[in-house]
């Protein structure tokens, strides 16, 4: 440790160059951050989903609408604990830009299914018993400016037929996550209040998007799953159930390899900038070789010449790398997502940041690794023979 | 010596010299053309949707839907309505009748050939004036479906991307079976990832009653827009929105285009960063290198200008050939990649081809240019202000 101050000396022998390279660093590193968080927004939640969540749509697409009486029917099953179903409403606020991900739930069974959404006590209990009341995510709460006891009116072409003007709601709760990467951008109501109004259709009542429910065993899914659609196959609405987990991953595909490509293109590019900073640092040894034949004539051990230059290597990669993942992460949980709403799970997942802090490490003696052993199996003549 | 001709020997000599420096120029190449690789090819996937999309776009074809419906999936109307809009003025006829085609788009979940999993692919129930409306589409392979029968054509693109749909292929999707009759091109527009079918059938199938969901028409001429559209919006039975086939699609693709520029351009920006740092590296090393160099010019009486202008000459030399190598590898390995994505606002799948156009690779060289100007002033400035005397007598 005594020699520390040796390597702080080696480190500001050229400012310039040992600034810029913590820099370019430090950028390598923000991009990972960003990646990772676009990757975690592509992947559409699939770490949240439930292991033990089952989801069931209409065998055609999800836009078909699948009976109300099915939900008895599965509930009756044995190995189902819970169920709960909901209704994709597809509301917007004034102008179709302002998206509201809005769906229509059971609201008990709902947040009993989703422990996530983490609502205080007494906002539930209002929610509950009121027939016009929602409950938002934290994060749309922040982007449309809604506040509790707001009366907030959303439009819906889907359900445009059965009520020709806006639907009135009341923001009765907010709910928030402890987890990270659950989607805080969601709009719930009463589904008794949908399907209220849609009784004036015929045909249109007392139908649901899509049903979820708990199985006690996971392992057990994917024969339960089979068994359910049997149940319904050969009926006007035959079903497609599969884990929750299965759906989101399904569903993430869809944005195809163009997703990939990105990630592709930019983790190159990536591990390029790091090439070039570890070039750099490389060089900066190469340079100073006569000075290491000084320093083993003085009496260093080729150990003690191998561990000055790797400290050196890695204080560099740590500055950077370090000063890289703390901004990126910093920039991501500040600011959140960059397109306004559109990418609504996007976060830096911790997995990832200890995944970059890895590479940090591989960096540092990656980099210092090969001039530090050049440099301690120097002799001493040919150190001293070079100008 | 006047400092046009002093400016033009400096860099002259400093040009020249790079041969000596050949390893860190390299490098520097390499980072800016890397970054303008991404650039173009994160932007050639925006430009490639949205050529897609907007070569969809006819302006004497306009689309009719049910007014506060800004997409296709949500809009529905009876189809006395759809009859009432057919009849409005301003439309073109032919020897079959008015151009006029009452359509239902659904979705369908089918597997995708890359990942075997399902997606949301769109199915449009169509009536014969379809072709009519849409004249660039043509069946290029089989034949059209026959009217109340449950066969199917599919676009270009479509059978490409999704597995089993060639033309004599049967499908299933839930409890109704289909026949692959025919495969159509309509000149590389999104219209290619659908697959079509009688909209009468596809009534029955969905249970969807006498509705439709959208009305596609032709104009007499362009110009009859506001014709058409004052009928429509006057008769008091119709609540509907008339908007233009270029109008609309420009706006289906306002989301993704918005996700994939902003990504894009973010990654773009702090790549450029690193870009300008190893270029900042290699031009500060440059100057270093050429410490002496320098100082002997200034010692001959060449001014701090001259050299501030040769170190900026190098810089930028430097990263236009880089901006060239970027932009010529990403036009290889990109242009014309075929692939197919989910556009979030129709929620359905479109296939598309990643478009490099010339436009974006002088984006890119421009991009390149900016990097080596940052690169290079700050060790220009650096050069110019040596001390000479001390430069001078540097090893």
């Amino acid at each position: 440790m005594k020699f520390l101050h040796l390597v702080w000396r080696n480190l500001m022998r050229r400012k310039i160059r040992t600034f810029i390279t913590i820099m370019t660093i430090m950028v390598a590193f923000l991009l990972f951050g960003g990646l990772m968080a676009i990757r975690a927004a592509f992947s559409m939640g699939v770490d949240v989903a439930g292991a033990d969540r089952l989801m069931m749509i209409h065998k055609v697409s999800i836009i078909q609408p699948l009976p109300k009486s099915y939900g008895d029917r599965i509930r009756a099953v044995e190995g189902i604990t819970a169920l709960s179903h909901a209704n994709w409403f597809g509301g917007y606020y004034q102008e179709p830009s302002n998206f509201v991900q809005s769906m229509a739930v059971d609201p008990e069974t709902w947040l009993q299914m989703y422990p996530e959404f983490e609502v205080p006590g007494d906002q539930k209990k209002v929610w509950l018993g009121d027939r016009i009341g929602a409950i938002i995510g934290a994060d749309l709460a922040a982007r449309m400016n809604w506040k509790v006891g707001d009366r907030v009116p959303l439009l819906a072409p889907i359900y445009q037929v059965a009520k020709d003007g806006p639907w009135e709601f009341t923001i009765d709760g907010i709910y928030n996550s402890s987890k990270q990467g659950v989607d805080k951008t969601q709009f719930f109501f009463h589904y008794e209040y949908l399907n209220e109004v849609m009784r004036k259709i015929p045909g249109m009542a007392d139908v649901v998007g899509w049903y979820v429910f708990r199985v006690a065993d996971p392992s057990t899914s994917d024969q339960l799953a089979k068994r359910i659609d049997a149940m319904f196959a050969n009926s006007s609405a035959e079903t497609k159930t599969a884990t929750e987990k299965a759906f989101v991953s399904d569903f993430a595909k869809q944005i195809g390899d163009i997703g990939s490509i990105m990630m592709a293109i930019a983790g190159i590019v990536m591990f390029f900038i790091l090439f070039v900073a570890g070039n750099a640092m490389a060089q900066s040894v190469r340079e100073r070789i006569n000075e290491l034949g000084v320093l083993k004539t003085l009496g260093f051990t080729d150990g003690r010449i191998l561990s000055l230059v790797l400290m050196e290597s890695c204080a560099i990669a740590i500055l950077g790398g370090g000063l890289g993942l703390l901004l990126s992460w910093t920039f991501i949980t500040t600011f959140g997502d960059p397109t306004g709403g559109l990418l609504p799970i996007f976060h830096f997942p911790p997995r990832d940041v200890i995944f970059g802090a890895l590479l940090v490490f591989v960096l540092g003696i990656g980099t210092g690794m090969i001039p530090a052993l050049q440099a301690s199996r120097l002799k001493i003549v040919d150190a001293l023979r070079r100008t | 010596m006047n400092w046009i001709t002093q400016t033009i020997a400096v860099t002259g000599v400093t040009l020249r010299s790079i041969s000596q420096r050949v390893g860190s120029s390299v490098v520097a190449i390499i980072g800016i053309a890397g970054v303008v690789i991404v650039f173009t090819a994160v932007l050639s996937i925006a430009e490639g949707f949205r050529a897609a999309m907007q070569g969809t776009g006819d302006p004497q074809t306009v689309i009719v839907l049910r007014s506060g419906s800004d997409t296709e999936m949500t809009s529905g109307f009876g189809g006395e309505e759809a009859n009432l809009i057919a009849e409005a003025p301003g439309l073109e006829r032919g020897p079959e009748g008015v151009h006029a085609s009452p359509e239902l788009f659904v979705i369908v979940g089918h597997p995708l050939k890359r990942s075997g999993t399902d997606a949301n692919v769109p199915l449009r129930g169509v009536t014969p004036a379809a072709l009519r409306v849409r004249p660039k589409t043509r069946i290029i392979e089989g034949r059209m479906f026959t009217p109340g029968t449950n066969e199917i054509v599919v676009g270009q693109a479509a059978s490409n991307q999704f597995s089993g749909l060639t033309v004599g292929a049967p499908v299933r999707w839930g409890d109704s079976s289909w026949q692959v009759v025919g495969i159509f091109d309509a000149d590389g527009s999104v219209s290619e990832s659908e697959l079509w079918c009688d909209a009468k059938v596809l009534q029955g199938a969905y249970r969807r009653g006498n509705s439709y969901q959208s009305v596609y028409a032709r104009l007499e001429t362009p110009d009859s827009f506001q014709t058409f559209k004052d009928a429509l919006t006057k008769n008091p039975r119709l609540n509907i929105t008339v908007i233009r086939e270029p109008d609309y699609y420009s706006q289906q693709s306002v989301v993704l285009q918005t996700v994939i520029r902003t990504i894009g351009f973010s990654i773009a920006i702090l790549m450029a960063l690193g870009a300008i740092f190893g270029a900042l590296n290699t031009m500060y090393s440059a100057v270093a290198n050429r410490t002496r160099e320098i100082a002997t010019l200034r010692a001959l009486g060449f001014g701090s200008s001259p050299v501030v202008v040769s170190v900026l000459v190098e810089a930028i030399l430097l990263s236009v050939v880089g901006g060239i190598i970027g932009g010529g590898l990403a036009w290889i390995a990109f242009d014309g990649y075929q692939t197919a994505t989910m556009n979030w606002q129709s929620f359905s799948q479109v296939a598309f081809a990643f478009a490099v156009t010339p436009v974006l690779l002088a984006e890119g060289l421009i991009f390149a240019v900016i990097m080596g100007f940052l690169g290079g002033l700050f060790p220009a400035i650096r050069a110019a202000r040596l001390p000479v005397v001390t430069a001078l007598r540097q090893l």
